[in-house]
């Protein structure tokens, strides 16, 4: 297990404020702010790509992580090959029928062949959680990955992220969607300009929130969620 | 002037500039593509100064080129023992040194862009940079494309370094331009025209095929 992922006082820039936090294996948990909260870049700071300005991360040993971005990055060749490509990065030598799976979990493959930048933002999106569902990660980061879809492709995305977590995958997801958070968090994490001001199960969260800051963001953004 | 294409010592002109400027593109390819690809994605001290100086490269007088290279062959020159001055090795090697800056700099230049989209999501699945860096190549192989086009019409066009270092000698380094200004200065048009026509014919397939390979890629791929 490569969980639990421990920061020591870590910040970045002005933009995360030192702050300590202890990501255990089981619960879904979703970082809730406000654009600019500095939820991209605590989740970029966690999976690796951002080093911290200062303090320490650390996982408890090596281990699979995979992140979906809100944009997804995808090469110019098929749909399988994107897949197959994640998989000979991380050493799997016979990636293709690893691949073909995970094109049959996210309902792509029909489309195994067709070139991924040519796929709608659904279907590329779909296909961003089929390369991560290929490396069977331990914990699977996602930062806002519906923000850029309509509503029928968003549900299909947190199906499939559902999926992840029933396989025992360890979901964090920053968002900005109320209504998906309810859907979808055991415990929320709400970061108000680079500082956690709240950590607690989902219903309390929405029901009690301990913070005038987390009421009102939770008051100010529920018309639109 | 219809005469002028049944001269086989038209085409043996055509067929030699074909040789020393796809030879050139060849080396300054194998030089200029890997080059550009390591300046796009490497972060090492003096990157910023390398990109200033590709770039300006890529403006070199072709006769300044031609003079340099001439002084490292000629005899009392460095590389002089090779016997290379006046012969078409020597106006490969003119044009590699021409063009080599072209392709790097066209090639650091497209890396470059898609790195910015890919890296992210590249380093999230785990790949070092030499393998990031050839994921980009074969990704934007039809922007690299273009580069070595840009490269090759470059070196077919050019006259300044090969007449200075091939010395245009007939049936032996005798390219197209070379032919063209030798000719006209003699006043013998028929045949500068006709080459003329040939060199103009060979850049607009070469620019027209890449045009449309461009765009076909651009339909499949996205």
């Amino acid at each position: 297990m490569i969980l639990p992922l421990r920061l020591e006082a870590v910040s970045f820039l002005d933009v995360i404020k030192p702050l300590s936090l202890e990501l255990g294996a089981g619960p879904s948990t979703i970082i809730l702010g406000a654009n600019g909260a500095g939820k991209s870049v605590l989740m970029r700071l966690m999976h690796g790509l951002l080093r911290p300005t200062a303090g320490r991360i650390s996982w408890s040993s090596n281990g699979r992580q995979a992140m979906v971005f809100q944009r997804p990055v995808m090469l110019r060749r098929s749909a399988l090959d994107n897949v197959m490509y994640a998989l000979r990065v991380a050493g799997v030598a016979a990636a293709e029928r690893p691949a073909m799976d995970a094109l049959k979990e996210v309902g792509l493959a029909d489309l195994a062949h067709r070139p991924a930048r040519v796929l709608s933002g659904g279907e590329q999106q779909r296909l961003a959680l089929a390369r991560a569902w290929a490396l069977h990660p331990e914990v699977l980061f996602l930062d806002e990955p519906t923000a850029s879809l309509d509503p029928s492709a968003a549900r299909e995305i947190e199906n499939i992220i559902r999926a992840f977590d029933a396989a025992g995958t360890k979901i964090v997801m920053a968002t900005h969607n109320l209504g998906q958070a309810r859907r979808l968090a055991d415990e929320v994490i709400y970061l108000h300009q680079g500082r956690v001001l709240e950590r607690t199960p989902v219903a309390e969260f929405f029901s009690k929130p301990a913070t005038a800051e987390a009421a009102a963001f939770i008051k100010g953004e529920l018309p639109w969620a | 002037m219809k005469d002028i294409f049944l001269d086989l010592r038209l085409w043996e002109i055509v067929v030699l500039s074909l040789q020393v400027s796809l030879s050139a593109v060849v080396l300054a390819t194998a030089l200029g593509l890997p080059l550009g690809a390591a300046v796009a994605v490497g972060r090492f001290p003096g990157r910023h100064a390398l990109i200033v100086l590709l770039n300006a490269l890529m403006g070199l007088p072709p006769v300044v080129v031609g003079l340099v290279v001439y002084l490292l062959l000629s005899r009392a020159g460095p590389l002089g023992e090779l016997g290379l001055l006046f012969t078409p090795a020597a106006m490969v090697l003119a044009q590699t040194v021409l063009i080599t800056p072209i392709i790097a700099a066209l090639t650091r230049q497209a890396i470059e862009d898609a790195w910015r989209e890919y890296e992210e999501q590249l380093r999230s699945l785990g790949a070092g940079r030499m393998s990031a860096a050839l994921t980009l190549v074969w990704d934007t192989r039809f922007s690299l494309l273009t580069a070595v086009l840009a490269g090759l019409g470059r070196a077919s066009a050019e006259v300044g370094a090969v007449m200075i270092v091939g010395g245009n000698i007939d049936g032996v380094t005798r390219v197209m331009t070379t032919t063209i200004a030798l000719e006209t200065s003699k006043g013998d048009l028929p045949l500068a025209l006709g080459l003329g026509v040939v060199l103009i014919a060979i850049v607009l397939v070469i620019n027209a095929a890449a045009m449309v390979i461009k765009e076909a890629a651009q339909r499949r791929y996205g």
